[in-house]
């Protein structure tokens, strides 16, 4: 017994530790999200836009950022940018987790896009609609239903590489496990509730998104889960 | 030099994909407030004549005059001429996003830049046109195929187009639908409206056409009043055409 409550003693310690530092993992996670949903739309609508420069430069940006480690690219703005410019860790590590999770999401804007039907284009030509004013009111409210899903786990994942930041010195949740644990020599105990933190931060996510989903279904129109 | 009366001229275009002449030197003219019925086989060229009106294809030769405007594929010169042309899909191609109000009221505000109010008084006097007055709050997904096919006539008559093509507008409709689509194309025709009809529906040209085109390998084979081409076609390929659809 008295083993059991010691347990749950340092297990409720090191959730008081780490609980102090959580918003900084959700921050990051939002703010490198809100970039990389801003870079996904401009670099997946970019992608598919007719002139080939612009296509070109899309598709250099996508493969780049998706070819390289997202550490690396960490190390590259932190320390490789930061020789130029004096970024701010915070700064640094949203820029990187963002154009990185920017270049996923614009492939999955850019098949949202495609996924909608042909005639949906013709019609709003035909009715001289340019092709800013059929992408705005046509064919992205529809594409919302289809990106959701796709979108809102790169979200997911964009919470749990946030843990990658703590490699340069950002107290977020996983280095302040790296503290706790190397303070106290409690590496089982700390390792396993970084984890159900961020397992619990995650499944909350998930819910919401499901909620979402629901919300941005069309009437009468299929949700984006059951569509038929 | 064309006649006043005429609104299209199409003189001798042609429009390839790839090796394959969709459209092969064809000409026609239009005139104002005629009812056009374009007739044909599938894979004739019908569908691809209406497109290259509204620039939906590219003609690569040949030139496309309408109300006086040469269609050149320059962006301001497409834009201008699709507001002059209404196009009604055999797909409808209705937005499932948006209610049959916003279908037909959206393109009006952002295109002809009517106001809101403005926008949804049209919408609700060309839906009451189309028997769909009590629809104007449902979405495409609650219709039937007729209610949508006729929501989507009024969404391009919204734009007052000066004249309205019809890409095998009843193709794709149960039997049951397809009368009541007719008879929203017949008010139309009777209201004076230029109209050019791709269908087959020989019933509808027979009485609404002013003019029958019978194309076949994207030339024009044939083309006069519907009883001539239809009771006594001159051409071979005509008659072998009628014979199939008729029987």
């Amino acid at each position: 017994m008295d083993w059991l409550a010691t347990q749950f003693a340092i297990l409720a310690d090191i959730f008081y530790y780490l609980i102090q530092v959580v918003h900084w993992t959700l921050l990051i996670s939002i703010a490198a999200y809100a970039l990389a949903v801003i870079c996904g739309l401009v670099f997946g609508i970019a992608r598919i836009w007719p002139s080939r420069p612009v296509r070109l430069m899309a598709g250099a940006y996508i493969n780049v950022l998706r070819g390289v480690p997202l550490l690396v690219l960490i190390f590259f703005v932190y320390f490789g940018l930061g020789q130029i410019i004096n970024l701010d860790r915070f700064v640094a590590g949203v820029i990187a987790v963002g154009v990185c999770y920017g270049a996923y999401m614009a492939e999955i804007f850019r098949s949202g896009i495609q996924a909608i039907d042909y005639g949906q284009h013709e019609a709003a030509k035909a009715l001289g609609m340019t092709r800013w004013q059929t992408l705005r009111h046509i064919i992205l409210p529809q594409s919302v239903r289809i990106v959701v899903p796709p979108g809102a786990n790169e979200f997911i994942a964009c919470l749990k590489d946030s843990s990658l930041v703590s490699i340069i010195g950002l107290r977020e949740l996983t280095r302040a496990g790296r503290e706790y644990a190397s303070q106290h020599f409690l590496d089982f105990q700390t390792w396993l509730m970084v984890g159900l933190i961020y397992l619990a931060l995650t499944l909350t996510l998930t819910r919401v998104v499901r909620w979402v989903e629901q919300r941005v279904a069309i009437s009468g129109y299929g949700s984006a889960r059951h569509n038929h | 030099m064309e006649a006043p009366d005429t609104i299209i001229e199409i003189k001798g275009i042609t429009c390839r994909f790839g090796d394959m002449a969709a459209i092969d030197n064809l000409s026609l003219s239009v005139r104002r407030g005629e009812v056009v019925v374009i007739i044909g086989p599938s894979g004739s060229g019908k569908s691809t004549l209406l497109r290259c009106l509204n620039a939906l294809e590219e003609i690569q030769e040949g030139e496309i005059i309408i109300d006086g405007v040469k269609l050149d594929h320059t962006h301001k010169q497409v834009h201008k001429i699709r507001l002059e042309i209404g196009m009604v899909f055999q797909q409808f191609n209705l937005f499932p996003h948006l209610t049959a109000r916003e279908n037909i009221s959206l393109a009006q505000r952002v295109v002809r830049k009517r106001t809101r109010t403005e926008a949804t008084q049209i919408a609700h006097d060309l839906l009451t046109k189309v028997g769909l007055a009590d629809k104007i709050d449902a979405h495409p997904a609650q219709l039937s195929g007729g209610q949508k096919q006729r929501v989507a006539i009024a969404r391009a008559l919204a734009m007052n187009p000066k004249v309205m093509m019809f890409d095998e507008a009843t193709s794709a409709l149960d039997p049951e639908m397809v009368g009541e689509v007719l008879e929203v194309m017949k008010s139309l025709a009777a209201d004076g409206m230029t109209m050019l009809v791709v269908t087959h529906e020989i019933g509808f040209a027979r009485e609404v056409a002013d003019r029958i085109v019978f194309i076949d390998s994207g030339r024009v084979v044939e083309m006069g009043r519907p009883e001539n081409i239809l009771n006594n076609p001159a051409n071979p390929r005509t008659r072998d055409f009628l014979a199939k659809v008729l029987s």
